[in-house]
This record gives C-alpha cells, structure tokens and sequence, in this order.
C-alpha cells in the first residue's frame, strides 16, 4: 500500500484510502512515542528542509520532533532573518536550499497556492504546513484523528467548526478531511465570517452558536485571526466572546457533554473561555500530542515516494 | 511448485521446534518468545501455544514485534505499512527468542534485533525459523532453531500457508521463473 499523492498539498487531493493508511501509520507511531526510545531509524538517509515564510510555534515544532524520531537530517528556515529580505524569491530560496541535497520540504507561507507552484518547480516531496487562508493538512488529519481516538471513528459523527471560518485554513482542510471520511459537517458564527456559497462543500450553516453545540457531538473552535482580517467584520472582540465565544455557562446548559477541540494558539476569553479549554471536555492537548505521530506519518509515507538512484 | 512440508509433516516439525525451544530453556520465567511482524506471528503463535502446553505453564512472556521502520530497504521497495508492536513485558535481562518463518538474506532479522535493542536490553537472543533457506545470506546470521533447511536460488520464493489465514497449511517452494512464462 502507498499513498496516491507524491506531495501533501491538501486534503482536497486526498483519497479516503489515504487519510486512511496515514491513520494506520500513526497508530504505530504513536506506539514508538510511548516507548523509552521515541526514535526509529528509518529515514536515517533522508534530509527535510522546514521552510517556514510565517509564524509558527506547534506546527513547526511538531514537524522538527517528527523529523527527529525518524532519523531525519532537519535544516530549519524562517524568512525573518534571511535573504527574503533583501528580496530573493520563492523559487530561487528553495532552489538554493535543494541545490544543497535537501529531499523534502515542509513550507508554511502566507501566499495561497504557495506549496502547488513550488511542487510544479522542484523534485523535492512538499508537505504543505498551511498556505495563506486555503489549506493546512496536517491539522485537518491531526484533528480527525483525534476524533477517531475520542469516539472510536469520524464516521456519522458530527462535527461542528465554530468561529472565522473565512480566514481559516483549519477550517477548509478539516470540511474536506471529515467530508472524505464520512462525518457530518457545520460551520457557525458571525455571518461575516462565514464565506458565502460555503454550503457547495456539502456543510450545514448555522449563525447561532448555541444551537450548533446542540446539534454536534464535536466543536472545533477556531481562532479569530485579527492578522488577516483587513477591514472591521465584528464590533469588538468583546461582543464576540459575548455573542459567539465558547464558555462553560453555554456548555452546561446542552443536555449532553460534547468533545471540544482547538487547533491553537488560543485567544483565551475570545473564542473559548479558559474555564472550557482547561475542562476534561478538552482533547487540546491530545491534538498537539497526536500531531507528532500524524506528522512523521505523512514524512514517513511520502519519503517512499522518492526515487533512489 | 513443490511441496517441502505438508500439513502432517508441519506439525511434526512445530512439535519439535516447540520440544527443542523447551528444552533449551526449562524455566521459562526468564524466556520471551517474540514473532516477528507481519508473517513470523503465525509460527509464534503455534509455537507459544505449543510450549505452554508441554510446560503447563499458562503465563509465558510472549510479544510480536514490529520492525517496519527499522527495515533497510525503505526507498527500495513499495513503502511497507507497519503491524502494531505488542510487548507487554520488559525484556530486560531475558532470554529472548526471535520467530519467524523463512530465514533468507537476514536482513529482517538484523532490523529485528535492532528494533527489539529498543525496547531494553536482553540477556541473549536466539533465533527460531521455520525454513531456513541456506546459502543466500548477505549478513552473518545463523538460526539457533530451524523446521527445515532448503537449498534455493534467489528467483525460487517460498511460501507458508497457515490455516489460520489461508484456508489450508502446507509450505511450498515456488519456482518463479516458470510461473512468469506460463503467464
């Protein structure tokens, strides 16, 4: 068995098969992380470049610690502090950093579609870790496996995604990722911030946080990304915990108890209160623990796709 | 295609794979029998069960061991999915005997024993195959305990068929060269 794919871009690419064998692969991973020696030798040949064009601490992190436990060489890149800034392109930076025997390369950048044109460009397997407002893969596989841990399987569950579903790659990957594995999707929150047409990819809207949480078994909520959002879409960030922030109260007046998940960073008392993201109605924490195993998964997988000479 | 062992003769030969390992080992408190992922858990099962039977022991340290990501060929081949690893125990200071069902170049069995040094360090390991396909290894490897030892070429394959999975239990020796011309 391999994966269909030579790149991970998106999950919009993915077969469910694929998503599928990443899973198996991970469960096994996540054995070796449990294990008094967290590291196997199995890409001991093979050397990954982190490219990282915007800000990133989990994701980054987890994909160095990936990289390690599989005996990966690891080069490390940030554009602050490099020749981005006196003007070298994306083409020619990786360019550069291949030209250096690099075999895979994980890039975050703030354009859309980055990790497509530079797969079109290079030889080297691209892992996209988030481009721009499209996708960011490996949350969406971290965070549906997550689900899968909690209540045995995605199938038939449903799943709602609350929060700036506009400027939220998190959300596009997980519509596709949970799509492909048969759950049930919803999107709410303000409707500025919910793309119109959203509906297209097959998801329920709902504009009242309340009565979402009431319909799901699991709530993604999702950070406001101030960053992105160019012109005024809400009033204050305060009429925005107010109105569509997750809390305790909202929690304990459903009449069951849900799964709440975040794919961090957390602006706490915004979109989640601290007394719900602290609560053992959390899996946060396990997100971040399971993204480690998903991560050297998918370098696992793809470094099977490369050509020895 | 010939048959090198047939359902009786199998048994025969698990038998005494089972008698020998006992014997060698008597106590069995400080012993592991771990097979190896995905084909050698077969074997280990039967003899596990086997061993606790001449015994009459009804607990015995026995794991299934994954070595996917330990294995040396992984750009050569199709990428290999792993099997889940299962040692409940601690491996430390035992006696540990490795099982797997056709012993060819030994490179599986080198990636075993790196894998196993993962979980502790064990007092001496032993290898048990069932076929052992003499004069085509490529590393220094010996088995403690062998079924049967064939001479092969490396374009003959030898497969065990367990009824466990495959319906019908017999080992046989495949001549691929043959089989690709009639096809």
């Amino acid at each position: 068995m391999t994966l269909s794919v030579k790149h991970l871009l998106g999950i919009k690419e993915l077969q469910k098969e694929d998503i599928e064998l990443i899973f198996q692969t991970a469960d096994s991973f996540k054995d070796v992380l449990n294990r008094p020696i967290k590291k196997v030798p199995a890409l001991r040949d093979t050397t990954v470049a982190n490219i990282f064009f915007e800000n990133s601490t989990r994701t980054r992190i987890s994909f160095e610690l990936a990289e390690k436990r599989l005996s990966a060489d690891v080069v490390n890149f940030s554009a602050s502090g490099s020749s981005v800034s006196k003007g070298e392109t994306l083409i020619d930076t990786v360019h550069n950093i291949l030209a250096m025997k690099v075999d895979m390369v994980v890039m975050r950048h703030s354009a859309s579609g980055a990790p497509w044109f530079l797969s079109n460009h290079t030889d080297a397997s691209i892992i996209n870790a988030g481009d721009g407002i499209n996708e960011h893969p490996t949350q969406a596989l971290l965070d549906a496996y997550s689900i899968r841990e909690r209540l045995e399987d995605v199938k038939g569950k449903r799943v709602v995604l609350v929060g700036d579903i506009m400027h939220s790659r998190v959300a596009l990957s997980n519509i596709f990722c949970l799509n492909k594995l048969g759950a049930e999707v919803m999107v709410a929150g303000p409707p500025t911030l919910i793309p119109k047409h959203i509906q297209e990819l097959g998801v329920k809207v709902e504009y009242n946080v309340k009565k979402a949480l009431q319909w799901c078994e699991v709530a993604n909520v999702l950070r406001i990304q101030l960053e992105r959002q160019h012109k005024p879409l809400f009033s204050t960030l305060r009429e925005y915990a107010l109105y569509y922030g997750v809390n305790r109260q909202m929690l304990d007046s459903l009449e069951k108890e849900i799964v709440i998940m975040h794919p961090g960073p957390i602006n706490r008392g915004v979109e989640l209160n601290s007394d719900v993201a602290d609560s053992k109605q959390s899996i946060i924490l396990d997100q971040v623990e399971n993204g480690v195993a998903i991560r050297m998964a998918v370098i696992y997988l793809l470094s099977g796709k490369r050509e020895v000479e | 295609m010939k048959t090198l062992l047939d359902k009786n003769q199998l048994n025969i030969t698990l038998q005494r794979l089972a008698h020998q390992l006992v014997e060698n080992h008597l106590d069995l408190a400080n012993t592991a029998i771990i097979g190896i992922q995905p084909r050698g858990i077969w074997l280990s099962d039967r003899i596990a069960a086997m061993v606790k039977q001449i015994t009459g022991e009804k607990q015995i340290n026995y794991g299934k061991l994954d070595i996917t990501f330990h294995r040396d060929d992984v750009h050569k081949h199709d990428i290999h999915v792993p099997a889940p690893t299962s040692i409940n125990f601690s491996i430390e200071g035992k006696d540990v005997v490795l099982v797997d069902d056709v012993l060819h170049t030994g490179r599986t069995i080198r990636a075993a024993m790196d894998a196993l040094l993962d979980y502790g360090r064990p007092k001496n390991v032993e290898l048990m195959v069932l076929i052992d396909r003499r004069f085509s290894r490529e590393l220094p490897i010996q088995p403690d305990y062998v079924g049967r030892t064939v001479d092969t070429i490396i374009t003959q394959k030898i497969k065990v068929y367990w009824a466990e999975k495959d319906a019908k239990e017999e080992v046989v020796l495949i001549d691929q060269q043959k089989q690709d011309n009639k096809a």
